[in-house]
């Protein structure tokens, strides 16, 4: 090394200058609550069971979805459907239960592949984070889409 | 008069400890907020507006935390250790001129607690005590780690004050004197004769030296092998929780203030500043301004621990002991005998 290299003094003042440089820089923050990063086109995120175009649910609860899912974070309980709810369920069986283990899941969209009705998607926000294991259990009061406005 | 007297430095005395604390505790947020703008982070911003009340918040945190004592540790030294490092790190300010004299209805006012006519000494030996405070506190751990910890700690810090202290010697020779007080007002203006009058022009390696072996007794990057955060799990402090870890850090910090005061007014002229007396203004109104200078000074060097902290990596152990030992001693002496025969050489001319 030669004699400046050895006292260091120039390389130091060098990284200084680089350091004090980044001070003025542009932030990189994302001010996550109030302000969302652009995701891409095929993210994945917190799973929504659909409605067909007439408000009803598409789910007839085959079971694919679990059976694909490598997490096993799918669970769900089957139910004929009766007289008179034909307006709210599409086919003659349907999902009375349909539950997803937010920590189980991985976001693999393997369910979605599975599916052959179209009934669920991967297109949701990011899942909040939460104090006890047992809310991250989300049935369907939070994975149906939201009823047709009529 | 003597009430007065009395009354006067009890004013003195609590205004600098409470600037010294409110000055340490605003460090750590200085810290977090200078790491986060140097990463392109913006640090922390929830607490209040740009996180003004972190500093709370952190020490309310301390409160709270459970204290734990190990079973088997000396229970009056483990708490002595983290006390010790504060006290001693607190009492280091009472030396320091803070600016010109007031005079007020007549009264003349020191901003300067006591003027003792060893003022650098005692600053050196209040210094070296808090090396006590931290071997206490690993050895009263009764952990090895925490022991381990400790006597890297001690090794380096007693390392670094024999090349601050050789450093010191070259200023002296210079100055003359080791009183704090009478250092600064040589340092009168910025000019005079043809040279400046800051310490830092007549000696500049001397305070090389100085502030080099300063980082080392505050134990800040890259010198900050006692405590390591990443790879030691903080050395000598293993464990330690609670307020009494708060003590330990805090400490750090006021060391941090403490050494910044002192490079400012040894090397960067303590309280004089450009031109003070040629602006035309009074006395009382100089000397104001003269401790603003002083703080200036001091935050810009506070802000230095922490440029240097976030832009160089941490010694090896035997990188440290060599810089010490090899570099910077022998330096320090040449220094010495530079210093010496040019004042002779120019006594001769």
């Amino acid at each position: 090394m030669s004699f400046s290299e050895r006292i260091y003094l120039p390389s130091i003042l060098k990284g200084l200058a680089i350091t004090f440089k980044h001070i003025f820089k542009k932030r990189e923050t994302i001010f996550y609550p109030e302000q969302e990063r652009p995701v891409s086109e095929n993210w994945r995120g917190l799973h929504s069971l659909k409605r067909d175009e007439k408000g009803r649910e598409r789910c007839t609860a085959c079971g694919l979805c679990a059976l694909a899912c490598p997490a096993e974070a799918i669970t769900m309980v089957a139910a004929e459907r009766k007289k008179g709810e034909e307006g709210l369920y599409r086919e003659e069986k349907y999902a009375a239960v349909y539950e997803i283990n937010m920590l189980r899941c991985i976001f693999c969209g393997l369910c979605e592949e599975a599916c052959p009705k179209e009934a669920i998607y991967l297109d949701g926000p990011i899942v909040e984070a939460d104090y006890l294991r047992k809310d991250f259990i989300f049935g369907k009061d939070k994975l149906v889409e939201a009823p047709l406005k009529s | 008069m003597e009430y007065a007297f009395v009354l006067e430095k009890l004013i003195l005395v609590t205004v600098i400890f409470l600037i010294t604390l409110g000055i340490a505790a605003y460090s750590t947020l200085a810290e977090r907020k200078i790491a986060g703008f140097i990463q392109g982070r913006v640090g922390p911003h929830r607490a209040g507006p740009w996180g003004m009340f972190q500093p709370l918040a952190d020490g309310g945190k301390m409160f709270f935390k459970e204290e734990i004592i190990p079973a088997e540790s000396n229970r009056f030294l483990f708490i002595a250790g983290p006390s010790l490092a504060l006290l001693t790190a607190s009492i280091g300010s009472a030396v320091i001129p803070w600016g010109r004299a007031l005079t007020i209805g007549g009264r003349t006012i020191e901003l300067q607690v006591t003027d003792i006519n060893v003022g650098l000494l005692y600053i050196f030996g209040v210094v070296s005590l808090g090396v006590y405070g931290i071997m206490i506190g690993g050895w009263a751990s009764n952990n090895k780690y925490s022991l381990m910890g400790a006597i890297r700690a001690a090794s380096q810090n007693i390392s670094y004050e024999i090349a601050m202290g050789l450093s010191i010697i070259a200023l002296l020779m210079v100055t003359g004197t080791l009183s704090l007080k009478g250092i600064a007002a040589q340092q009168d203006g910025f000019w005079a004769d043809g040279w400046f009058t800051w310490n830092v022009f007549k000696q500049p390696l001397s305070f090389l030296i100085f502030i080099v072996c300063a980082f080392a007794e505050c134990n800040r990057t890259p010198f900050d092998l006692p405590e390591s955060e990443n790879e030691l799990v903080a050395g000598y402090h293993t464990e330690y929780s609670g307020f009494k870890l708060g003590a330990f850090l805090f400490a750090e910090y006021i060391n941090m203030f403490v050494s910044s005061a002192v490079m400012s007014t040894l090397y960067f002229g303590g309280y004089n500043f450009p031109f003070m007396h040629d602006l035309g203004l009074s006395e009382n109104v100089v000397a104001i301004l003269g401790v603003l200078a002083l703080f200036a000074k001091i935050f810009f060097f506070i802000f230095f621990f922490m440029w240097i902290r976030w832009t160089i990596p941490r010694f090896r152990y035997d990188q440290l002991m060599n810089l010490g030992w090899k570099t910077l001693i022998p330096l320090a002496i040449a220094n010495i005998v530079i210093t010496g025969i040019w004042m002779t050489v120019k006594d001769l001319i």
